[in-house]
């Protein structure tokens, strides 16, 4: 029978980093001394008033924190619930990634080491690392898979130009996941002066508490802007999933109202019914990827399967444990948002709001859009965890955007959004 | 299941005989399925005294770049966790010990008490475990026990004098001492960790330690037989396959020699 009574919240898991049946350390044995030394050491420095003050001193003065609360009232119109986002797009480097990674920056120097590595799949962690690097007098080295190194051409621009090295990755699937256990291999031979930026809530303790409490001002500060703002706190807090360090610094802040509903919107791709999709926690899979025990997309011999998201940030077959954790015990809900829906938000956010959303975050304001006609009237707080810039790409591809070059073939002038791509048009009445 | 070899046995052997037990590695499924198979017989009759049967992982994070390729091929020609257990049946009916080296999620999917008895029953001797330390260990612990297996975990230079005593109680069979702080794939230098590591081990335990990473030739396996009880080698077995493609019969002539040189290596040390 389900238990009934309440979950802990947000969980401070035990010494061997458990939330309950998920989390762990499925990692080599050569990895332990440090992982033990990094949880020592980063708890030691939270502790730190000098730590946590110069902590919040970065994401002041460099980083644009806190960053605003925006009552979206054209979007809630539409959308028949109010809608207030998170801007977390509008903070240094574009993204809710330069909290994470400023912080184990720091603490890397803490602890005395002068090299830091990073994996990144569509470069936004890559770039916010070596963002970190140059600002703290690092060296860094990204790991980016072939695939999409050739598909984020512009990333590794900025990654170099901010003094990193960016090593393509040809093993596996020559993506993400591959960049990821590059990353680990280096790790292994360099341990001993060399910290992993992780770049998301998963993955071997101490990483998925570590990311979530340098992740958690976004929760924190979200619920003390929205309470001045409404004078309430919303009915459900809403964000995307992929390995999942937005959604859970969001649901950090509001874990212990019991009131709020946690949502968190995961990667359909095609479909949750079609192979081509990332959608992880739907999919409810128990096993073990990248040092931790959760869910993830599996054969059924326990080969990690390809994700596909035509979001790159949410194309991973993980999810972080302790959004596991959550799913299980029913603290926390999650919802699969598909391509097509994803893109549909992202543009009408940018027709009625002038924001045009990173298509990770875009995930999420479907799902709310979702939530909204579901519980009409309600409050929504979406974190828009980055902007869509480096999106522009994908979405040329999509919408047809853009094409401004005489081409004889190609029969059609290039139209606005929506037509000739199977969607709705922006500014159509939306369902 | 008493008449199923044990790794320990083997050490017990080769150190009767005054010398080191010689460890070889390949995966199931490479170049195929019977190919392996063969390469692994010949591999037994050329010298090795236990034998690892790798079984192939989407992600092998403790894996260089020659093992990666040998374990993808054989994915790619859709080796089962299945075949992984034929293979063993197929190389321990040679009498020498077989054990299975895997990361964890396959047996975990697979399920840990399956997998214990379908490797028992096909006479394998026990697993080693790159990315399963015994902290996280308590079901395959349970497993293991039931069913006679080995317990093979690995220790690294790294390894705290507590975590050296804690993992090598859990073991059984022998521990597996990664030389170095890297990944699989053969060096040209030995390493100075390895020497220190192994007589840390041997402060905190009598199991037989095995010393693996790097090692390619005869001279690398005397220098490690000289403070070890046994010799692990893997990648250098994988890339006389790869270089040899599709020529099977070189390929296999070339893992004789290898083999012949490195149990001489071992007699050596």
């Amino acid at each position: 029978m389900p238990d009934l009574a309440p979950p802990p919240a947000v969980t401070s898991p035990g010494a061997d980093g458990r939330f309950g049946r998920f989390g762990g350390r499925m990692m080599p044995e050569a990895l332990m001394a440090a992982l033990d030394e990094l949880t020592v050491a980063w708890l030691d420095a939270m502790q730190d008033p000098a730590f946590t003050a110069e902590f919040e001193r970065m994401l002041r003065d460099y980083a644009g924190v806190p960053s605003l609360l925006y009552d979206a009232t054209r979007l809630s119109e539409r959308a028949g619930a109010r809608i207030l986002l998170k801007r977390e797009d509008l903070n240094h480097t574009g993204a809710h990634k330069i909290r994470n990674v400023l912080g184990q920056a720091l603490l890397t120097k803490r602890m005395g080491k002068h090299r830091v590595i990073a994996e990144t799949g569509a470069g936004q962690h890559g770039v916010a690392a070596a963002t970190a690097a140059a600002y703290l007098g690092l060296d860094c080295v990204v790991y980016m898979g072939e695939v999409d190194t050739e598909r984020q051409a512009l990333n590794v621009a900025r990654m170099h130009l901010l003094g990193a090295e960016v090593v393509a990755v040809r093993s596996g699937s020559r993506t993400l996941k591959d960049a990821i256990n590059e990353a680990i291999r280096d790790w292994v031979s360099s341990v001993d002066h060399t910290a992993y930026l992780f770049g998301t809530a998963a993955g071997p303790h101490p990483f998925p508490s570590m990311v979530r409490d340098f992740c958690r001002g976004i929760g924190d500060e979200a619920r003390a802007q929205c309470l001045q703002l409404t004078g309430a706190l919303p009915d459900s807090a809403v964000a995307c999933v992929g390995g999942g360090s937005n959604a859970i610094g969001l649901f950090a802040g509001f874990v212990d109202d019991e009131s709020v509903q946690l949502v968190g919107c995961e990667a359909a791709g095609d479909g949750v019914d079609t192979m081509r999709h990332a959608a992880t926690i739907y999919a409810r899979q128990f096993g073990v990827l990248h040092g931790a025990r959760t869910f993830v997309l599996q054969d059924e011999d326990g080969q990690t399967k390809e994700s596909h998201s035509i979001s790159a940030g949410l194309d991973y077959p993980g999810v972080g444990p302790e959004h596991a954790y959550l799913a299980e015990s029913g603290r926390a809900s999650y919802r699969p948002i598909t391509d097509a829906q994803a893109m549909d938000a992202f543009s009408l956010l940018a027709r009625v709001e002038g924001i045009i959303p990173a298509i990770e975050s875009a995930h999420a304001v479907a799902g709310a859009l979702e939530i909204a006609a579901e519980q009409p009237g309600s409050t929504i707080l979406v974190n828009l965890s980055g902007r869509g810039d480096k999106d522009m790409g994908t979405a040329i591809e999509w919408f047809g955007l853009g094409a401004t070059e005489p081409d004889d073939d190609a029969g059609e002038p290039a139209g606005p959004p929506g037509e000739g791509s199977g969607n709705n048009a922006p500014g159509e009445p939306q369902e | 299941m008493s008449d199923r070899p044990s790794t320990s046995s083997a050490f017990a052997t080769a150190r009767a005989e005054g010398r080191a037990a010689l460890v070889g590695y390949l995966p199931a499924g490479f170049p195929d399925l019977e190919g392996a198979v063969q390469a692994m017989r010949a591999m037994v009759a050329a010298g090795c005294d236990v034998i690892e049967v790798g079984l192939p992982y989407s992600d092998p994070v403790m894996d260089g770049p020659t093992i990666q390729a040998a374990a993808q091929q054989a994915l790619e020609a859709g080796t089962r966790t299945a075949d992984v257990i034929r293979t063993v049946e197929a190389v321990a009916a040679t009498g020498v010990p077989t054990v299975v080296m895997t990361y964890w999620n396959p047996v975990e999917r697979y399920g840990v008490d399956r997998f214990a008895r379908d490797l028992a029953n096909a006479g394998g001797a026990g697993l080693i475990t790159p990315d399963l330390v015994p902290d996280e260990a308590e079901a395959w612990v349970g497993a293991a026990d039931e069913h006679h297996l080995d317990k093979i975990f690995l220790v690294a230079p790294s390894s705290t004098h507590e975590r050296l005593a804690m993992t090598t109680a859990c073991c059984r069979g022998f521990v597996y001492a990664t030389a170095v702080m890297g990944v699989t794939g053969a060096r040209e230098s030995s390493s100075d960790l390895a020497g220190p590591l192994v007589a840390r081990v041997r402060a905190v335990t009598d199991l037989p330690v095995g010393v693996g990473l790097g090692v390619s030739n005869g001279d690398q396996a005397a220098g490690v037989a000289s403070f070890a009880d046994g010799v692990i080698v893997g990648s250098a077995f994988v890339r006389r396959l790869l270089d040899a493609g599709a020529d099977r019969a070189g390929g296999l002539a070339s893992l004789e020699r290898l083999t012949a040189e490195l149990a001489e290596g071992v007699r050596r040390g």
